[in-house]
C-alpha cells in the first residue's frame, strides 16, 4: 500500500475521487490546488499556521484518559483526543485556519462555507472575522432550527446565515447551494469546504490540515506508552475528522482504524446517514464516492439525530480505505449515540458534542467485542472527541425529555 | 445512424440564421404532459416556428448548475415520479415532431444506468447526444467510448474562465458542438458583463475553428437571442420556457402552453431578425 501517493495527479483515490463539477470551477479549483502545493512547500506557511493552532485555537489538545467510561468497554483502556477543546469548540478550526490562509494569498476576500451542526460555520466565520473577509454560510433549514444557538454564534461573529429551503433541507442542499454561489462569484470567493469532500484538491487538502490530530494522537501515545495505539476512532459524517485521526496511522498496519458512521433508526430501516455501511457507489458534490442514492442514482435524503453527520455522502479516501479493507466501518444508531453521550456526561464530566457520541458508542461495542475475542489483551484505544455538546444540549433535552423544557415529553427530537 | 444535433445549427446557418436551442425538462408539468409541453416547443399545436434543436432535461435531486427556476420544474417533476427511463420516451416525442433532440442532465444519473446501456437508449429513441453539465472530459473515460459506440453527439462546457488549453482540449473532445456558458452564474440569472459571452465565442472561434457554438445561460428575450445569434451559431434558452409553465399551473391550468408559445413566438422571431 503505498498511501502516501493518493491521491494521484487527477485527485483520484483509485476508483474515487476525482472532479465532476462544472468547467466553470476547474479554474479555481486549479488555483487553489496549485496554491496548496506551493504554500505546503514553505516552511513560513507551515509557520504561521502553526502559531494560530498554538496561540489562537488552543493546540496541542490533549490525550485524557477516561477510566470509568472504560468500564464499559471491555477490558480496553479508552483515551479522548479532545478536539473539542479547540477555540470554536471542535476539529473544524483546524482546516478552516489553513484555508482561510490560503484564501488571502489568493488574493480572495470573500469565503463562503456550508454546515450542518454549524461547527464548520461557527470556524470560518471566526477565521473570517480574524483575517477581515467577507462571510456567508449556507445552511439547511431544518439544521438552523435545530442548531440555533450556532447560527447565532455565526451572526454574533459577522457572518450572513442563508437557511436553504430546497431539497431536504440539511447539509447536503447547504453544499449544493454554496457550490451555485461559488460558480457564480469564483472570482473574489473561495468555497471553504469543511469536510474531507468535494472536487479534488479539497479531499487532500482537509486531510493535511486535520492530520494535525493524529500527529499529535501518535506523540502523545509514544510519549506515554512508547508504543502506537491499538486502534484509533472516529466518527464519520462527510468524515474529517476520522480522515484527520487516521492519516499519520494509514501506513501503520498495527495500528487499527475505526470510522462509525451515524446509523439513525439503523441501516436496515432506511433511515440513517451511513453512506458506506448502506450506499453504494456514485457521484456526488464533485467526488465519485458512496452515496445514499435510488435505483435512478437520485440522492437519498439521510436521517440522524446528529446535524453533522446527516450527509448523503462520505469522503472519497474514506470509500478508498472501506473498499481496501485498510479501515473498518461500522453504523451506530441514534440510541446508541445517545446512550453514549449520556454514558460519557456522567461517568467522565465530559458533554461530547452528538457527532462525537457515534465514535463513543463504537468504541463501547468495539470495547467489548475485544474482550470477547482476545480476552487476555488490554487494548489501547483512542477516540477523536471531535467537538463539544453545548450547541446538542436542546437536542440532548428534548430526546432525555428532561424537566422545564417547553417540548418536554413530546417524544420527537428537534 | 443517429441524426447530429449540429445539423440543426448547419440547416438554420443554410437560411442565413443563428439557431434556437430550446430546454424542458422532462417530467414538469407531468410526466405525460412534459411530452405535450415538448412537442409544443417544437411548433405542434402553434401557428410558428418551433425551436430548431431541443434540449431535453433529465431532472436530478442535486442540480447544482441549474438556476431556481429549472430547480423549482425539477423538483416539481421527481415529486410526480420521472425516471430515467421517461427521458427515452420524451426523446421519442420530440424527434417525431422532425426536430432532432439532445438530453441535459448531471452525470450520477448516467453513471448509474451505465454509460453505455444510456447511450443504446438514447441512440435507439432517435436522440442526437448528450450534454454533460457537471463531466469534464478529464472524467469522461466512460461516456467518450460510449458515445463513439452509439454515435451520439457529445457536448461538454467551456466557461469564461477555462484557460485556452482547455478550451482546445474540451472541444477537441466535444462532438457536434461545443456549449458555451455565457456568464458565471447558475442558468437564468444574468450577472457578469455583457462582454463576456462575445468575447469567449471569439476566443473558441480562434482556438478550435469551425466548431459550431451554442451560448447559453441568461437569455430570455426575442433580443438577447438576436444578439447572441448575431456572434453565435446558437442560443439555448431553458428557463424562460419554464417560467410560463410553471405561471399556467399557478393559475390551476397546467396544460395550457399559450405561455409558452407566447415566448417561442418571441424567440423564433428573434434568432430569424435581421441585423
Amino acid at each position: 500500500m503505498n498511501h502516501i501517493s493518493l491521491p494521484d495527479q487527477a485527485g483520484h483515490f483509485d476508483a474515487f475521487g476525482g472532479r465532476y463539477v462544472p468547467e466553470a470551477l476547474i479554474a479555481a479549483l486549479n488555483q487553489l490546488e496549485a496554491e496548496f502545493d506551493r504554500a505546503s512547500l514553505e516552511p513560513a506557511f507551515w509557520q504561521e499556521l502553526d502559531e494560530l493552532r498554538r496561540n489562537y485555537s488552543g493546540r496541542p489538545t490533549p490525550l485524557t484518559e477516561v477510566p470509568k467510561f472504560a468500564q464499559h468497554c471491555g477490558r480496553a483502556r479508552i483515551f479522548l483526543k479532545r478536539e473539542d477543546l479547540n477555540h470554536t469548540g471542535s476539529h473544524k478550526i483546524n482546516n478552516v485556519l489553513g484555508q482561510a490562509l490560503l484564501t488571502r494569498r489568493m488574493g480572495k476576500t470573500r469565503v463562503i462555507a456550508e454546515t450542518g451542526a454549524g461547527q464548520h460555520g461557527v470556524a470560518t466565520a471566526t477565521a473570517a472575522a480574524l483575517l477581515g473577509m467577507e462571510c456567508r454560510v449556507y445552511m439547511g433549514r431544518v439544521d438552523t432550527d435545530r442548531q440555533a444557538l450556532n447560527v447565532a454564534r455565526m451572526q454574533l461573529l459577522g457572518a450572513e446565515v442563508v437557511a436553504v429551503e430546497s431539497g431536504s433541507q440539511t447539509l447536503k442542499d447547504a453544499m449544493n447551494e454554496a457550490m451555485r454561489d461559488w460558480v457564480a462569484s469564483v472570482d473574489n470567493t473561495h468555497y471553504l469546504i469543511g469536510t474531507v469532500g468535494g472536487p479534488h484538491p479539497f479531499p487532500k487538502m482537509v486531510r493535511e490540515f486535520q492530520r494535525v490530530i493524529s500527529t499529535e494522537i501518535k506523540a502523545q501515545v509514544r510519549e506515554r506508552f512508547d508504543r502506537l495505539p491499538d486502534a484509533v476512532a472516529a466518527c464519520v459524517g462527510g468524515g474529517s475528522n476520522a480522515i484527520g485521526t487516521f492519516a499519520d496511522f494509514i501506513d501503520e498496519p498495527e495500528v487499527a482504524l475505526y470510522g462509525f458512521e451515524a446509523g439513525g433508526d439503523g441501516v436496515e430501516t432506511g433511515r440513517h446517514a451511513a453512506s458506506i455501511q448502506g450506499g453504494s457507489i456514485g457521484v456526488l458534490h464533485g467526488m465519485r464516492t458512496y452515496i445514499l442514492q435510488d435505483a435512478d442514482g437520485q440522492t437519498m435524503e439521510s436521517h440522524s439525530i446528529s446535524a453533522g453527520l446527516d450527509y448523503p455522502g462520505v469522503g472519497p479516501e474514506h470509500a478508498w480505505l472501506a473498499a481496501t479493507g485498510r479501515a473498518h466501518y461500522e453504523a451506530v444508531t441514534d440510541t446508541e449515540a445517545m446512550a453514549a453521550f449520556q454514558l460519557l456526561c456522567r461517568t467522565e464530566g465530559i458533554m461530547p458534542a452528538i457527532e462525537s457520541a457515534h465514535a463513543l458508542a463504537g468504541v463501547i461495542r468495539l470495547g467489548q467485542r475485544l474482550a470477547v475475542e482476545q480476552p487476555h489483551a488490554e487494548p489501547l484505544i483512542v477516540a477523536c472527541l471531535s467537538g463539544r455538546g453545548d450547541k446538542d444540549v436542546d437536542t440532548a433535552i428534548t430526546y432525555f425529555g428532561l424537566p422545564g423544557h417547553p417540548d418536554l415529553y413530546t417524544g420527537g427530537v428537534a | 445512424m443517429t441524426l447530429s444535433s449540429s445539423a440543426a445549427f448547419s440547416a438554420a446557418s443554410a437560411e442565413g440564421r443563428g439557431a434556437l436551442v430550446g430546454y424542458l425538462p422532462v417530467g414538469y408539468p407531468s410526466v405525460a404532459g412534459s411530452l405535450d409541453a415538448l412537442r409544443a416547443l417544437c411548433g405542434v399545436g402553434g401557428d410558428g416556428p418551433g425551436v430548431d434543436l431541443v434540449e431535453i432535461g433529465l431532472p436530478y435531486s442535486d442540480p447544482i448548475m441549474d438556476g431556481p427556476v429549472i430547480q423549482q420544474a425539477g423538483t416539481k417533476a421527481l415529486e410526480r415520479g420521472v425516471h430515467t427511463s421517461d427521458v427515452f420516451a420524451a426523446v421519442e416525442a420530440v424527434r417525431e415532431t422532425g426536430t432532432p433532440a439532445v438530453v441535459m442532465t448531471y452525470w450520477n444519473l448516467v453513471d448509474r444506468y451505465g454509460a453505455d446501456a444510456f447511450a443504446r437508449d438514447l441512440a435507439n429513441a432517435g436522440g442526437s447526444g448528450l450534454i454533460t453539465p457537471d463531466l469534464i472530459p478529464d472524467e469522461a473515460e466512460d461516456w467518450l467510448a460510449a458515445s463513439e459506440n452509439h454515435e451520439l453527439d457529445r457536448i461538454f462546457l467551456v466557461s469564461p474562465s477555462s484557460t485556452d488549453e482547455r478550451i482546445r482540449s474540451t472541444v477537441a473532445a466535444c462532438r457536434g458542438w461545443v456549449y458555451a456558458t455565457s456568464v458565471m452564474g447558475v442558468t437564468g440569472t444574468r450577472t457578469s458583463s455583457p462582454s463576456a459571452a462575445p468575447e469567449l465565442v471569439a476566443r473558441i472561434r480562434e482556438l478550435a475553428p469551425g466548431t459550431p457554438v451554442g451560448v447559453g445561460l441568461g437569455v430570455s428575450t426575442g433580443d438577447q437571442a438576436a444578439d447572441v445569434v448575431g456572434y453565435a451559431d446558437a442560443v439555448i434558452v431553458g428557463s424562460a420556457f419554464i417560467k410560463p409553465l410553471l405561471a399556467a399551473e399557478k393559475a390551476g391550468r397546467p396544460d395550457d402552453f399559450s405561455g409558452l408559445r407566447a415566448v417561442l413566438a418571441d424567440l423564433t422571431a428573434g434568432v430569424r431578425r435581421r441585423p
